[in-house]
């Protein structure tokens, strides 16, 4: 119950998108059609689900300070916490190289699907967003910073997959022609995210 | 007979258009789209859209002058790594120097500092523009776009605090309030709000699209 509370959190009341703004560059960039939203918003849940708990990991056992002092109690007086930017860059990086690869050997399908979106995300403020999300929150066991992830993850593919529906069937109507494309596309977003407070109150 | 080249002047025509460009007809946040996430985020108080565009800035300038000086050295494959790497340690010593400095702004910034890393604005004018070009021209480049943001957090970020508390914050000063509670304008709690950001910019690209027709795009 206390995993379902905090996915239900990070997915709705803490949207990526509508609160905090993570991810915006490549969720105008793909919003255009439905699919290569669709595309997009699963390579996110993906990513984000396996590098939050990885960098959690990494946080917990590497850059706290006092994390080290598993290796000895002469070690337990380190902070490396100011490595941690250049350390969780460097494992988002390499993890989406890695399973780029894998889903390339293992399903090909879904490398034809996700391919061309995977090393976008490198560079996509969601995914990092987490991660430094995740080291301000302090979760205390694994299991926790991997229902952050996945629930973050979800979040932002729902919203990237809502404004892309809105934004095929926009593409029919009248608008003034300076706010046509992108200025649509913020006020669009503004309006659904003054819909997603409505979630602010929840108490879950 | 030895081949004189005319050394170009350092503020010449083209020069100057790699700063006046990304104010006005290439904005970096409403024109070419990157580095909204930050843009929206920390322009509820005015003092925070000044520490940020200073901060973005920094880096962008510095940023792009390394690259361009690295950038023959740089293998194709990799680039992406090694700008993100040099990115990254420039952000770190940025966050740094602000929790010495204004402490206060720095913790209201709290991730968003971090995140200057992945602000595309950053990692766009790499590859689009010091991977290719001159340091001098790298850094000219640099400063308009890291102006160009900076102009538009600073307008996004005077009409929030001026209408949602009524009040203007300038690092080093007081914060001036302008309209006290209860004279007759209730405080627009709404302009707080992080959606109103995002329709504030919707208006700004109206505007600007509105005087400049060129930039007006087909759906």
């Amino acid at each position: 119950m206390e995993y379902f509370k905090l996915f239900i959190r990070a997915a709705f009341v803490d949207n990526m998108i509508f609160a905090f703004f993570f991810g915006m560059c490549s969720y105008l960039a793909v919003s255009k059609t439905v699919k290569t939203a669709v595309g997009l918003g699963m390579a996110v849940i993906f990513v984000l689900t396996v590098t939050v708990p990885v960098n959690w990991l990494l946080d917990t056992y590497v850059l706290q300070e006092g994390a080290l002092s598993w290796l000895g109690p002469e070690y337990a007086s380190y902070d490396l916490s100011f490595l941690s930017f250049i350390m969780f860059i460097a494992v988002i990086a390499s993890i989406v190289q890695l399973v780029e690869m894998i889903v390339e050997k293992f399903s090909p399908a879904l490398y034809g699907a996700l391919g061309i979106f995977l090393p976008l995300i490198a560079v996509n403020c969601a995914i990092l967003g987490g991660a430094l999300f995740m080291q301000q929150k302090q979760f205390g066991d694994i299991a926790e910073a991997t229902t952050y992830g996945l629930g973050s993850g979800f979040g932002w593919f729902i919203a990237v997959v809502l404004i892309a529906a809105i934004r095929e069937k926009i593409r029919y109507s009248h608008i003034p022609a300076p706010l046509r494309g992108v200025g649509m596309a913020f006020l669009i977003t503004g309006l659904m995210g003054l819909a997603f407070l409505g979630f602010l109150g929840f108490n879950i | 007979m030895a081949e004189v080249k005319e050394k170009e002047p350092l503020f010449s025509k083209k020069n100057k258009r790699l700063i006046t460009d990304p104010l006005n007809d290439n904005n970096p946040v409403t024109i070419q789209v990157l580095g909204i996430c930050s843009a929206l985020a920390v322009t509820v108080q005015l003092d925070n859209a000044i520490v940020m565009s200073i901060a973005v800035m920094a880096v962008l300038v510095i940023g792009n002058v390394v690259v361009s000086l690295l950038r023959s050295f740089i293998p194709p494959r990799i680039r992406i790594i090694v700008q993100l790497v040099i990115v990254a340690s420039l952000v770190i010593i940025v966050d740094i120097v602000l929790k010495a400095f204004v402490y206060d702004v720095s913790k209201q910034l709290s991730v968003f500092v971090g995140l200057i890393i992945t602000n595309c604005i950053i990692m766009g004018r790499l590859e689009a523009f010091a991977m290719g070009n001159k340091p001098w021209a790298s850094a000219l480049d640099g400063v308009g776009n890291g102006l160009g943001y900076g102009f538009v957090l600073i307008v996004v970020a005077i009409c929030k605090e001026l209408f949602g508390s009524g009040s203007l914050t300038i690092p080093g000063f007081d914060k001036f309030q302008f309209i006290a509670e209860g004279s007759g304008y209730l405080h627009n709690g709404l302009m707080l709000l992080p959606p109103s950001s995002l329709v504030l910019v919707a208006v700004y690209i109206w505007i600007q699209k509105t005087r400049n027709k060129k930039l007006i795009e087909e759906h």
